[in-house]
């Protein structure tokens, strides 16, 4: 199978601060890849360095074959055309109405007529759910989970070949959270898109994961699919999946050991 | 040996000694040359960051795409709402001027006096540098804080991954209007300065209203006029790049976005009044 996204030896570092220490990761096409990894371990940093919003100082981020680090903007461009993210928080763009943030690329890139990008956001609105209702009210009127399903509709509606998720049902209800994972996993396989999302919600892992890998301070130390995962003996593996706070994994600002944590 | 008080300063910021310090008591030289070297490469760092943020955007200016509806936007938001504010600051000025040089110059010819200082002060002067720092703190603020909030809340990184420049979206549209808008507001400031100073003459001093208009008229010159909009022109400039540069580099949440908008303001008031300096000496000296 075709490798969509590959990431080889990826060193990622703020002042003295080292956050990726060289990630190798491969997503095939079609396939959703989900990487878990505590706050602070890099997570956040591989995706935008895949997005080329950050430029790693080492190492290799291929898509579809081709090197994007160091990229001209223009070819940057063309193959951001072929991806869709949603945002941790929607990201919805406050100025504009709900049919012009979903309709926005359409509108910017594509040449789309007012009328056909209306009907375009109606259609990416009604595959995550909306009504048309919602088409000319502004984000700052949506709910928490209203706004990530038009971020999700903005993400899908130029059908990318390739999805981001940044922590997609983070601060959401234990209802909506299972909405937004379903409405993920429908999306993506309507779309037979390459997905990759990260995220510390293991519902969402088990709910859309083909594949997993973990994070922890800027590696990946495993990474295997739904049966290894369940299978899986790997200390940190198991501390992250099970949530304990006693394990290998260090807290930020403390060490706690299975020793010593918890008393 | 021993030195006096500030050589012994003197020779601690600097390290200027050949005697090796105790192992233990080499801390201070090291912090004072630190601190030194911050402050040179953070202004470095700093200058450079702007310089390259000018350059792009004055490539997004020139190479296009643009997005005419957003131009049309911030010529709505930075040039027709900011009418008001300009033109009272304008009119008052204009009033005080007149007040000034009236009681000022009274023992002179102050029909004559009073209406072309007016208008030469205002044109040349205090129409343009005043318009442009009450744009500094309504439009270098305000676009601070919106492009702010947009990086904070990663609306500009959402931008980048819907295939859209930030530069070409978000900052050209500003620079591109706030360019074209203050020549326009100065011109505007310029008579409403000089009706200011008509009003205040004509109804307190009870200067002769066609005498007044008559004399001003006479006065004034061309170049009075185009070198205040030459300045506005800078200043428009000034004001939305400095509002888009601090708003852009903005981090750290909502005290980030404060102190981008309190950075846009000073800086962009500061360069206003050093760049008028800068082209008044160059208009007037030639």
């Amino acid at each position: 199978m075709n490798e969509k996204i590959t990431l080889s030896n990826v060193h990622k570092t703020f002042g003295t601060k080292k956050v990726l220490r060289g990630v190798n990761l491969s997503v095939d096409e079609g396939q959703s890849l989900v990487v878990i990894g505590g706050s602070g371990s890099g997570k956040s940093v591989m995706l935008k360095s895949i997005l080329g919003l950050l430029r790693p100082e080492q190492g290799s981020i291929k898509i579809d074959g081709t090197e994007t680090i160091g990229l001209a903007r223009h070819l940057r461009q063309e193959i951001d055309a072929q991806m869709g993210m949603l945002f941790q928080n929607g990201a919805l763009f406050d100025s504009l109405p709900v049919w012009r943030n979903v309709a926005f690329q359409a509108i910017q890139n594509q040449g789309f007529s007012e009328s056909d990008a209306r009907d375009l956001a109606v259609d990416s609105l009604a595959l995550v759910g909306l009504g048309p209702e919602l088409l000319d009210l502004f984000p700052a009127s949506l709910s928490g989970g209203m706004n990530k399903r038009v971020g999700l509709a903005r993400a899908i509606a130029c059908k990318p070949k390739i999805i981001f998720f940044d922590e997609p049902t983070t601060g959401l209800d234990p209802i909506m959270t299972d909405v937004i994972n379903h409405l993920i996993r429908d999306c993506v396989q309507e779309l037979g898109a390459t997905t990759l999302t990260i995220t510390h919600d293991m519902t969402s892992v088990r709910a859309i994961a083909d594949k997993t890998a973990l994070l922890y301070k800027g590696e990946i130390i495993w990474h295997g699919n739904a049966e290894e995962l369940a299978a899986a003996d790997d200390p940190f593996l198991l501390q992250f999946v099970n949530g304990r706070a006693e394990g290998p994994i260090e807290v930020e600002g403390q060490q706690i050991s299975a020793a010593g944590g918890g008393q | 040996m021993s030195f006096s008080p500030a050589s012994e300063a003197a020779i601690t910021v600097f390290g200027l000694t050949n005697k090796r310090p105790p192992i233990g008591q080499t801390g201070k030289h090291v912090t004072a040359f630190a601190t030194i070297g911050r402050f040179f490469i953070g202004f470095f760092a700093q200058a450079g960051q702007l310089s390259l943020f000018i350059a792009e955007t004055g490539k997004a200016i020139v190479q296009g795409p643009f997005y005419f509806r957003m131009i049309g936007q911030q010529i709505i938001r930075i040039g027709y709402l900011s009418l008001p504010v300009v033109a009272l600051t304008s009119f008052f000025t204009g009033g005080a001027l007149a007040i000034q040089i009236y009681y000022g110059g009274n023992q002179f010819n102050s029909e004559t006096i009073v209406s072309s200082i007016v208008a030469l002060g205002i044109t040349r002067e205090l129409g343009p540098v005043f318009g442009g720092l009450m744009l500094a703190g309504r439009v270098s603020a305000a676009i601070a804080a919106e492009i702010g909030t947009m990086r904070v809340t990663e609306q500009i990184d959402a931008l980048t991954t819907l295939s859209t420049d930030p530069f070409k979206y978000l900052i050209a549209p500003r620079v591109i209007a706030a360019t074209l808008c203050m020549p326009i507001l100065a011109l505007v400031a310029d008579i409403i300065g000089v009706f200011g100073g008509f009003v205040v003459s004509t109804q307190s001093f009870g200067f002769n209203a066609a005498i007044y208009v008559q004399s001003t008229v006479n006065f004034l010159s061309f170049d009075d006029i185009s070198s205040g909009l030459i300045k506005a022109v800078m200043f428009g400039f000034i004001i939305a790049t400095m509002g888009c540069y601090n708003g852009y580099y903005s981090k750290g949440g909502a005290q980030g976005v404060g102190r981008a908008t309190t950075n846009a303001v000073v800086t962009a008031s500061i360069l206003i009044l050093a760049a008028n300096y800068l082209m008044t000496s160059l208009l007037f000296s030639a």
